[in-house]
């Protein structure tokens, strides 16, 4: 597996106001991307996820820094061959018909007609459009969008894809459809650079992330490394016992009708907990052990600046 | 390729652009009362109406390019729609003549429109298809690129509003600056008149595209006064898209 994208001290802050003052959006980033991964890029808002993104894509230019994207300058024509980009909140040209905006994309990577064609029928059929392919994008609902925003990230059959918070502003339908693609271009080799902060989604579909925050990588590595394993307390649900019989052996959380939920933080105590209910013919209707998640690391590491 | 890619776009998007038909209808309508001024007016009257007429098609067509031109750049990344266009393996000056031709294209059509209108108006007056018309009417042509390219400079790093008061404010100029001509002739010798002599050389002549009252009168135009005209507009509109270019390739689009 080799590198495609490296980013090495890199630098971008603008000028604001009346006075020009300067902010420092990105200060030092540096991370690496290998071949076939799908790497989260994660942040709070104003972290400086999609000012990394434009100076990767050239649509900003940074003051320090290095960017290559397989090897080659990231400004350079065979560079950006071999990429796609969705950006956030996609706005594309309103007056064209689906089908006609993925052609007039497809003539800037030069396609020949009878590939073209077949490229957009494909990617139509792809993104789940084929009812709209004949719609003015003006009348696309927020979805549609990002799913025809995905279909031109895709036309060049890119090696490297860069989307910008692609599952924002999706039903939870549109969402599993987008991440199927993702994991789709995962399965044919391709390599994702995925900015978002829908952590849950991130965490089912990334092999390696990058937390930034107030421009600054804080933390970067695989999932697995740095999400703890250790089981951080059981969440049992359970009915049929009276709630100061289970003082002591985990925290009263909530209830609803006559279940009761309890977080026990001690792995004794649960095989206690299961006692006692047995042996008050109570009944334990889910028991589930509970892992740190991404969350949980992405909250403590922005509490902590 | 590329290049007519993003201009077929550019047309396809100003031709739909309700402003466009709003100044082709005013053109149209002044084109047409030209035939009033000529009852008010002493003279030929088919004269008043060629002048009225080519007058009109001038200044809406500069309208037009000004109107288009200045929200052609500002509007793309307004919108945010550039994103997507130079992520592409496309160079920002392929984008920005994209839009150039996109909209002279456009601006070629509506021209043809109004002297069609026109044409028609003079044909009803006089029953003769007046062709040397096409001569004026080639010269606002050349104008109405070097105006456009001037409305696109503005469009990369100004507001549609200011743009287009810059753009105006520069075909104005361009149409007033034979005045200084006349200064530079009364001013006495000296640093006054090096700098107007300077200010007259740095500023636009549109005046050299105006062909109007030689070809209304039937005048004759020495040869190479059509080709220092056409030489002037083509340099200076391919001045003024390098700056354009140079202003656009290290703008940050935030």
């Amino acid at each position: 597996m080799g590198t495609v994208l490296k980013i090495e001290n890199l630098h971008k802050s603008f000028k604001l106001g009346f006075l020009l003052k300067k902010k420092e959006i990105l200060r030092g980033i540096s991370l690496s991307v290998e071949q076939g991964e799908v790497f989260g890029y994660l942040g709070p808002n104003g972290a400086g996820k999609t000012t990394t993104i434009k100076c990767i894509l050239g649509l900003i230019f940074p003051e320090k820094g290095k960017i290559e994207i397989f090897s080659h300058p990231h400004l350079s024509p065979k560079a950006k061959e071999k990429i796609g980009f969705l950006p956030e909140n996609p706005y594309f040209y309103d007056h064209l018909t689906a089908s006609e905006f993925l052609d007039y994309y497809s003539q800037l990577f030069l396609l020949k007609k009878g590939e073209k064609e077949e490229k957009i029928k494909n990617l139509i059929r792809l993104v789940n459009l084929e009812d709209s392919a004949d719609l003015q994008l003006r009348k696309f609902s927020r979805g549609m969008l990002q799913r025809i925003g995905m279909a031109q990230a895709l036309l060049n059959d890119p090696s490297l894809a860069f989307l910008d918070e692609p599952l924002g502003g999706l039903d939870p339908l549109g969402r599993k459809e987008m991440r199927d693609i993702i994991v789709r271009l995962k399965d044919e080799g391709k390599t994702v650079f995925l900015s978002s902060h829908i952590l849950q989604d991130i965490e089912m579909i990334c092999d390696r992330v990058a937390i930034i925050v107030n421009g600054k990588i804080i933390n970067q590595g695989a999932l697995h490394d740095l999400i703890s394993e250790k089981i951080l307390f059981t969440e049992v649900i359970l009915s049929g016992v009276e709630e100061k019989e289970l003082e002591g052996l985990g925290e009263y959380f909530s209830g609803h009708g006559d279940r009761t939920l309890l977080k026990v933080f001690k792995e004794e105590n649960v095989e206690k907990v299961l006692q006692h209910v047995q042996s008050k013919n109570g009944k334990v209707h889910s028991l589930i052990p509970r892992t740190e998640t991404l969350e949980d690391l992405f909250v403590e590491i922005v509490k902590q600046r | 390729m590329k290049i007519k890619a993003i201009a077929f776009n550019t047309f396809k998007e100003a031709i739909r652009d309700r402003i466009l038909y709003l100044l082709l209808f005013f053109a149209a309508v002044c084109i047409i009362f030209s035939r009033l001024l000529a009852l008010l007016t002493v003279g030929d009257k088919v004269k008043i109406i060629k002048d009225v007429g080519l007058t009109s098609i001038s200044l809406f067509g500069a309208l037009m390019a000004i109107l288009m031109g200045t929200g052609l750049v500002f509007k793309e990344i307004d919108k945010k729609t550039i994103y997507t266009i130079v992520s592409k393996p496309i160079h920002r000056y392929q984008f920005l003549l994209g839009k150039f031709f996109g909209l002279i294209f456009t601006l070629f059509i509506m021209l043809l429109l109004m002297s069609f209108i026109f044409l028609a108006w003079v044909f009803f007056h006089t029953f003769t298809i007046e062709w040397e018309m096409f001569v004026a009417i080639l010269f606002i042509f050349f104008e109405l690129c070097l105006v456009t390219s001037v409305a696109l400079l503005f469009s990369c790093f100004s507001t549609p509003i200011l743009s287009s008061i810059f753009s105006l404010a520069f075909y104005v100029i361009g149409h007033t600056a034979w005045g200084l001509e006349t200064l530079i002739k009364k001013i006495p010798p000296g640093m006054g008149k090096t700098l107007v002599q300077a200010l007259y050389h740095f500023i636009p002549d549109l005046e050299n595209f105006n062909f109007k009252t030689e070809i209304v009168q039937h005048l004759d135009i020495p040869s190479e006064v059509f080709l220092y005209s056409i030489l002037y507009g083509f340099f200076y509109t391919l001045f003024v898209l390098i700056i354009a270019v140079l202003v656009f390739r290290k703008r940050d689009f935030i």
